[in-house]
């Protein structure tokens, strides 16, 4: 039993860290703006798009991850500045729009420069090595991505309660007027925010393409959705919510892809039923159930007017 | 020279008016207060003055420099700091986090100010953990003002501090006013709380629906009848 769940199980643990990784952006830029940043899953595809061409114009992989690290966090800063920023003053609704706006150019721009084919995505060597973990025949990078996911949340956590940027970041999120009142430039605080989870996205995408293997300008969108989730899941606004919640999803969805095998072998059913093609629908339904029965999500706070 | 000179000062909100064109002067050293009722232009006085709305018309003039149109942050350093109207301390920040972060643009050591804001308000250090959503309204308000101590402010700007909170809290409250008076702070006074704000005041002005009415020392308001009908409470002839 347990040797049929375990291969399910860790690609759930490390799918969940990827979902993670993007989730902790959605959360962040909820926190500081009260928006729904629609355009970060193609800021995670653009990632993606971004380090196959570097890798092709032959730069050396040392060079490229960094520097797709560096694009991806400079994406996310130009987004902030261009669609979001002039919005500032304006109603809450007009800037979901242009985020939605901004990720459909994101994907028509993908799509010009790729013509719609998908793209190879290069191989990482080290983590893309096969191992053997008990049952489970893996890439490394299915081990590395939780360990890698837990040691990036700890800095984030660490910058925003114990530095002077964090606590501006933290203050930001409460009370703009009274922020600009400290002195603080808002807008930096901001950009700041949209640099960081663009940043974590980009790692985010080196893991998952890597397990994926290919890119296209749509590769952002589900990733970006089951993050949505996860964010809303553990309370949006909340960081350690969106990581647990990223984390169970991932799980849970990978289980569900494996229930057909885990229940044939144990033998609670004689033919398969096509659990399976219920993962991403499971995701969703999750998404209506916690909107209805909790919608402050796991971690979140229960909203209060500022007063 | 006035530390702080505004004149003509006209300030709109979406077409209306709010302050029909003011003049008004604040001398180093002294207590100034801007008596008014609700709506009269008071609040928006100071958040002109701070650079958190646009004005119309008119300059504002701080220790010799035109400050108006420059950003918040950038009045900020120039050392005018405020008590913002309801207080407004971070809630999900500590006690200690929000007296830092009213230092955010100092970069040197913090901890005498902290210590002379602790013995200012011994509560606030008994507190200092605690979110400052956990306190009461008067603990509040003595952090909010000890939150713009922490910038060392040249001219400090308080908007209502007496808004809400207990009578003895109010006894309180203006007896610090009293003591970072002595302290040598300027101090921009705005309140609905007329008797108690005129009887601390060196000079004080009258605002009503956007214009300045009446103008004097603190006495010569407080003594004067129709100030004393109108926001003293108090029929004239009666004494």
């Amino acid at each position: 039993m347990w040797d049929t769940v375990f291969p399910y199980l860790l690609s759930g643990i490390s799918v969940g860290g990827q979902y993670a990784l993007i989730a902790i952006g959605y959360t962040m830029v909820y926190g500081i703006l009260r928006l729904i940043n629609f355009a970060h899953g193609d800021v995670f595809m653009v990632a993606g798009i971004v380090m196959v061409y570097i890798a092709a114009s032959g730069v050396p992989l040392w060079l490229s991850i960094p520097l797709v690290l560096i694009i991806t966090a400079l994406v996310g800063f130009l987004i902030e500045r261009v669609a979001y920023k002039p919005l500032r003053s304006a109603p809450r609704m007009s800037v979901m729009i242009s985020a939605i706006g901004v990720s459909y150019t994101l994907q028509n721009l993908v799509l010009y420069v790729t013509g719609g084919l998908n793209k190879q995505y290069p191989t990482i060597p080290w983590v893309s090595e096969t191992i053997v973990l008990g049952a489970a025949k893996t890439k490394l990078v299915t081990v590395v991505t939780p360990i890698l996911v837990i040691i990036l949340v700890a800095a984030l956590v660490t910058l925003i309660n114990k530095t002077k940027i964090g606590m501006a970041m933290r203050a930001v999120s409460k009370d703009f007027e009274t922020s600009q009142l400290m002195g603080i430039k808002i807008n930096s605080v901001i950009s700041a925010t949209f640099v960081i989870g663009s940043f974590l996205a980009g790692v985010g995408s080196l893991l998952y393409f890597t397990n994926y293997s290919t890119v296209i300008q749509t590769s952002g969108a589900m990733p970006g959705l089951k993050a949505f989730v996860a964010a809303v899941f553990g309370g949006i606004g909340s960081i350690p919510g969106a990581v647990i919640g990223a984390f169970l999803i991932g799980i849970m969805e990978n289980i569900i892809k494996g229930l057909d095998v885990i229940l044939f072998k144990s033998g609670v059913i004689t033919k398969p039923l096509g659990l399976a093609t219920f993962s991403d629908a499971f995701t969703f339904a999750l998404l209506i159930i916690i909107l209805v029965v909790k919608p402050t999500g796991l971690f979140g706070e229960a909203a209060t007017d500022k007063v | 020279m006035s530390l702080l000179y505004i004149k003509d000062l006209k300030v709109s909100y979406g077409g209306i008016e709010a302050i029909k064109g003011i003049s008004l002067s604040v001398e180093k050293g002294e207590i100034v207060t801007l008596i008014g009722a609700n709506g009269a232009g008071k609040s928006t006085t100071l958040r002109a003055i701070s650079g958190l709305v646009p004005i119309q018309n008119g300059t504002i003039t701080y220790d010799g420099q035109i400050i108006s149109g420059q950003s918040p942050q950038k009045i900020v350093s120039e050392g005018i700091g405020m008590v913002p109207e309801g207080r407004r301390v971070f809630p999900n920040l500590t006690v200690l986090e929000n007296l830092k972060i009213g230092a955010y643009l100092r970069k040197d050591d913090l901890a005498p100010d902290i210590e002379h804001v602790y013995q200012l308000f011994p509560r606030l250090k008994e507190r200092s953990w605690q979110p400052a959503g956990t306190l009461s309204g008067g603990e509040q308000q003595m952090l909010a003002v000890g939150r713009a101590m922490m910038m060392r402010p040249k001219l400090l700007m308080m908007d209502e501090p007496s808004l809400g909170l207990a009578p003895l809290v109010i006894r309180d409250i203006f007896r610090i006013i009293q003591t970072l008076h002595e302290e040598g702070i300027t101090i921009l006074l705005v309140e609905q709380n007329a008797n108690a704000a005129l009887r601390i005041a060196d000079s004080a002005y009258v605002l009503e629906t956007g214009s300045i009415t009446m103008h004097g020392t603190g006495k010569e308001l407080l003594d004067n009848p129709q100030v004393k009908e109108a926001y003293l409470g108090k029929k004239r002839g009666a004494t």
